[in-house]
Formats: C-alpha cells, sequence, structure tokens
C-alpha cells in the first residue's frame, strides 16, 4: 500500500481548482476592463478631440490619438470668450456657498444631534422631508423674490441660500457624524463651563474633518456644475460662471468641436482633481446618502 | 442624556430664605433654558432657509398659481383658470408624455445597469477599487460639459455614435435630428452616469452579512440561488430609495434637452421642465408657469405616494425579520 497515487490525485486536483481560480480571475478582469474602457470612452474622446486641429474633427473613422497633437485650443478657448473670467466667478461662487454650507449646516446639525429642545424630532423630520422636495414649485416664488430684491444679476441668489441652511443633505451628513462622537465630550467641556457655542466650536468641530470634507467636496461640485440657477440669475456675461460660459460657447462657435473640447475639459480637470485627492471623503458620503433612504 | 446639574463651577452661598433645593431648581432650568435657546439659534439659518426659500415660495406659487400675471402687468386672481388652461394645452400634454417617456423607460434602465456595475465591482478581486473608481469617474462631468460632449458625439456626420455604428456595419444615424431617436439618446448618455448609484447599492452589497451566505452554502444553495434569495431581497431598500430620487430628479429633466435639442426635433424632446422654464422666462407667463409647476408637483407627489405603499410587497427591510 502505497501514499503516492493518492497524494498525485490531491495535487492534480489542486491544480485545477489553481487554474479554475486564475481563469474565473482573468474572466472576470476582461469583463470589468471591457465595461471600464466603454465608460471611459466619451472622456478620452472629450480629451483627444480637444488636442486636435480643426480639419481634424472633421475625419471618417475618427483618430484616437491627434496627429499632430496640438495645444493652441486651450489659449485659444481662453480668448475666444472670457472663460478665465468664467472659471473665476464660479471659483468665488463654489468657495463662497461652500463656506456657508459647512457652517450653517453643521451648526444646525448640532443642535439636531447634542442638544434637547421642544420639536427636535418633528423639525428634524422636515429637514429629511424636503430632500424629496422638486425644485420646481419653488422657482418661481424664489425668481420673484430676488427680483424684488433686486439681487438679478448678482451671485447673491446663488450663494446666499448657501449660507440659510446649507441644504438638508448636508444637515443630515453631519448629524449622522456628530451622533457617532462620544457625549462625554460635550459634558466634560461643560462642566468646565464651556458654553454649547464653544463645545461645537472647539470640541465636536476639531474631531469632524472627515465630515466636513465630504461635505466640502458634494457642495463643491454641486455649485461648480449648476447650470440651472446661474442661467436664471446671472445675465451680463461678465458674471457668468463656466456652466453658462459654455453654453454660450455652443451658440457662438458651433463647429469648432476641439475648441468646445477644450473649454470642457478647463471645466472638468478640477473635479477631476479633487476626486483623486479626496476620494476617500467622496464615497463614504454617497454611501450616507443610502443611508438617508431608510 | 443625563447632565448632571451642579455643571458650572462652585455653588456661591447666596443670603436669603431660597433652599439648596430651589436654587438647584432654578439653575437647572435656567441650563435648560439655555440649551434651548441656544439650540434654536443654531438652527436659525436652516429655519429662515426654510420658510424664505420653501415653505415661503411653495405657497406663494400656489397662490401665484391661481392669478393671472405677467410680471410687468399686475396681478390678477383667476381662480383654477390656470388649471383649466393646462388641462386643455396639448403642447403640454406632450411635454408631459415626453417627460414620463424619459422617466419610465430610463429611470429603471438607468438603476439595472447600476446594479449590474454594482455587482461587478463587489466580486474579491485584487485591483478593484481601481474599477469602482474607473466606473465612478464619468458622473463627475458637470451637466452642460456632458451635454456639449454628447452632442458631439451624436454628430450625424462626423460623431463617434456614428462611427461606433459603422464599425459593426450598420448604416448611420441621425441621432438628435431624428424626432423617434431623440429621447432613446438621452436615455442612453444616461448610462455614462450610473456611477452614484451604483457606490450607493455597492453600500448596499457590502452591508449583507457574510454569515446569510455561509449558511446558504451550507444548505447547498447555488450561485445563483443565493442572488435571489439573499443578495436581491436584502438590497430592495437601496433598490428603492434610488428609484423614488432618480424618478424624482428624472421628472426634472432640463440641461441636455435645452443645451442639446432646444426642445427639438418636432418638440420631441420638448420636457415638462423645459416647457415651464419657457413660459416663466421667455413668456413671462407665472400665473400659467406657477400652475404647471403644481401640477407637477402632484404628479410627482402621487406617484412617490404610490411607490411606498407599492413598496410594502417588494422592499425588505432588515427589521421584519424581528417583527
Amino acid at each position: 500500500m502505497t501514499v503516492t497515487p493518492h497524494a498525485a490525485v490531491l495535487a492534480r486536483s489542486r491544480r485545477r481548482r489553481q487554474i479554475q481560480t486564475i481563469a474565473y480571475q482573468l474572466f472576470w478582469y476582461a469583463v470589468l476592463s471591457c465595461i471600464a474602457l466603454a465608460l471611459a470612452l466619451p472622456l478620452l474622446w472629450l480629451v483627444s478631440t480637444s488636442f486636435k486641429t480643426g480639419a481634424q474633427t472633421f475625419l471618417m473613422p475618427p483618430k484616437w490619438i491627434p496627429q499632430p497633437i496640438v495645444f493652441s485650443n486651450y489659449p485659444e478657448a481662453f480668448r475666444a470668450v472670457d472663460f478665465a473670467r468664467y472659471f473665476w466667478n464660479t471659483l468665488y461662487v463654489t468657495l463662497a456657498s461652500t463656506a456657508g454650507t459647512l457652517l450653517t449646516a453643521s451648526l444646525a446639525a448640532f443642535a439636531f444631534a447634542r442638544l434637547r429642545f421642544p420639536l427636535r424630532g418633528p423639525l428634524f423630520g422636515v429637514v429629511l422631508s424636503t430632500i424629496m422636495l422638486p425644485g420646481i414649485v419653488t422657482l418661481i416664488p424664489t425668481f420673484i423674490l430676488f427680483r424684488a430684491l433686486d439681487w438679478i444679476d448678482t451671485f447673491k441668489p446663488l450663494v446666499v441660500p448657501n449660507w440659510l441652511g446649507g441644504g438638508a443633505f448636508s444637515i443630515f451628513l453631519f448629524r449622522q457624524f456628530f451622533m457617532t462622537l462620544p457625549l462625554e465630550l460635550d459634558e466634560a467641556a461643560r462642566v468646565d463651563g464651556a458654553s454649547n457655542f464653544l463645545i461645537y466650536w472647539r470640541i465636536l468641530l476639531p474631531l469632524s474633518t472627515p465630515v466636513l470634507a465630504t461635505v466640502a467636496i458634494f457642495s463643491i461640485i454641486y455649485n461648480w456644475n449648476d447650470f440651472f440657477t446661474p442661467l436664471i440669475y446671472l445675465q451680463s456675461p461678465e458674471k457668468w460662471t463656466m456652466a453658462i460660459g459654455l453654453q454660450s460657447f455652443k451658440d457662438l462657435y458651433s463647429t469648432s468641436w476641439n475648441l468646445m473640447m477644450a473649454a470642457s475639459t478647463v471645466m472638468i480637470a478640477p473635479l477631476l482633481a479633487l476626486f483623486f485627492t479626496a476620494q476617500q471623503y467622496f464615497t463614504s458620503g454617497i454611501q450616507m446618502s443610502g443611508i438617508a433612504g431608510r | 442624556m443625563r447632565r448632571s446639574a451642579a455643571g458650572g463651577g462652585p455653588v456661591t452661598p447666596r443670603a436669603g430664605a431660597m433652599s439648596w433645593w430651589m436654587r438647584l431648581r432654578t439653575r437647572r432650568r435656567s441650563l435648560l433654558w439655555a440649551e434651548q435657546r441656544d439650540a434654536y439659534l443654531f438652527i436659525l439659518p436652516w429655519i429662515l432657509g426654510f420658510l424664505i426659500f420653501l415653505a415661503g415660495p411653495m405657497l406663494a406659487s400656489l397662490f401665484i398659481s391661481f392669478t393671472r400675471w405677467e410680471i410687468v402687468t399686475p396681478s390678477r386672481f383667476v381662480g383654477f383658470d390656470q388649471y383649466v388652461k393646462i388641462a386643455q394645452d396639448d403642447r403640454l400634454w406632450l411635454s408631459l408624455w415626453n417627460t414620463a417617456y424619459y422617466v419610465f423607460l430610463g429611470v429603471p434602465l438607468h438603476l439595472f445597469l447600476a446594479l449590474l456595475a454594482a455587482l461587478a465591482v463587489n466580486i474579491n478581486l485584487r485591483g478593484i477599487r481601481l474599477y469602482r473608481t474607473l466606473f465612478y469617474v464619468p458622473s463627475l462631468t458637470p451637466a452642460v460639459a456632458n451635454a456639449i460632449l454628447w452632442l458631439w458625439i451624436f454628430h450625424p456626420q462626423w460623431g463617434l455614435a456614428n462611427a461606433a455604428l459603422d464599425l459593426v456595419g450598420l448604416p448611420p444615424l441621425f441621432w438628435l435630428q431624428d424626432p423617434r431617436l431623440a429621447k432613446p439618446a438621452f436615455i442612453i448618455m444616461s448610462w455614462w452616469t450610473i456611477g452614484g448609484q451604483m457606490v450607493i447599492l455597492l453600500a448596499g452589497l457590502k452591508g449583507i452579512p457574510a454569515t446569510f451566505y455561509e449558511a446558504a452554502e451550507m444548505d447547498g444553495a447555488s450561485a445563483w440561488g443565493r442572488f435571489w434569495r439573499i443578495t436581491l431581497p436584502l438590497l430592495t431598500p437601496a433598490l428603492f430609495f434610488n428609484l423614488i430620487i432618480a424618478i424624482i430628479g428624472a421628472f426634472q429633466v432640463f440641461t441636455q434637452a435645452f443645451i442639446m435639442t432646444e426642445g427639438g426635433p418636432n418638440y420631441s424632446t420638448l420636457f415638462y421642465l423645459l416647457y415651464l422654464f419657457r413660459m416663466a422666462f421667455e413668456n413671462f407667463r407665472m400665473g400659467y408657469a406657477s400652475a404647471m409647476a403644481w401640477a407637477l408637483f402632484l404628479i410627482i407627489l402621487i406617484f412617490t405616494a404610490i411607490q411606498f405603499r407599492v413598496s410594502d410587497r417588494w422592499v425588505f427591510y432588515e427589521g421584519d425579520l424581528r417583527k
């Protein structure tokens, strides 16, 4: 009686299993890569077109690698319309709105998470229900209000609402995070005579970098991309944001696809840079939005 | 939340008749009062925002919807006139039909693809995070930039879409110039932005306890069976949430149509919000546009309510286990 055949069978089956796992992995890598490529194609096409000469954009079948690669579309796009100004306007609106969102949403969330007051539950219920409210119902009176205030063609309609609560979803994210911090922190500070504001400002906020980053990213992306609000409130070209500027570009240079793609790339690139530097905060935020529905 | 009443420093001995108990009570009450005052101070910005930019405008738009008002002329109360006009406006019904097409065909497809993507990036492989990132990135594209990019992709002569058709030997299509194809073209381009839903669904998949799968495997359930009996039921809350939010969003589809087709060709992409926008900001018919807004709000409300009702039948909350 020998053990050799038995060992050989074992080794063979182990090898077969290894081959199976490798095949399984290869299969899924191939599937995933195909999907990733398909999803990436439009953006690759965008960047590719932005480096083409005008003549090269009109080729069938299209060339993916421009020959020659030209960089002149970028400076030219900035010359064609005042894109630099749109860029700074967008940056200003985005940062001013985000500052307001971070401050007022976290303050409200602190009250909802840490303080006791009458109607706390119902009021938070109201906060949550506004997440589902379609913006369309408030559109016209809000426009009339801003018109009466003489705020049309200023940045105020884009910025000021963000300083009044910063949106239900931001409050929700902050509250969820504050609830995870131990209450003993507040109590210890209170024993030392700290006021509620001091507890919020000196104790909770410094511990809340992750959620601050998450809300900031969502606010930046939202305001950077927003098209509808500036479309309604900004009229003179020197006030335009990039979203509006890009749209006007389309009307002015409807066949200069290379210029349009260069301008679009300028608008997208900062977002991609932000995304890749702060990816972790980003995903955790989206996952939290799933919890909001429960 | 418990808090000691003697929270703030030494109690100063005070001459007078007040007993320590009375003092304690006043102190506790003043602390509580301070807490409530601070709380309302802290939520004050939100309350103001809610009143000025939500509750106020909602009521105001309801009121305006009962008037005739062209901004420059004084408003006149007309009762339900605007709503009657809405019911008789053929173009409005067309815009509602276009919107419904986009919502009821686009959203389920979008969600289905997001689910497939989430399942694909839930596989345990080395480097899977990279794929998650790659799947997500297209969703970051700003709506305007995306609209212009897809205008280029759908270009009948030089666009990528027709180049792809040509590659597999199909004749070119007039995507955005063809009334039958413009809406499907919008639905197709939305497939590149499944990233957000994918991440939420992925979080849902990660939240399913591994023990469920282990138990099922021990009972000899196949991979298919595990998907149908465990994964899908436990994912229904996330699917339901995505469905609700996506439908509310899709009812308000605007930017693509505004930039890419301006409602054409032959009004085939005249979506509800685009029509409302034109009524309000091009024709300045504020009463009519407000009535339109309320009509859509009611449609969305009824529809969301129905979904919550029906959700009892298909959405499975883990809490149900404990009932």
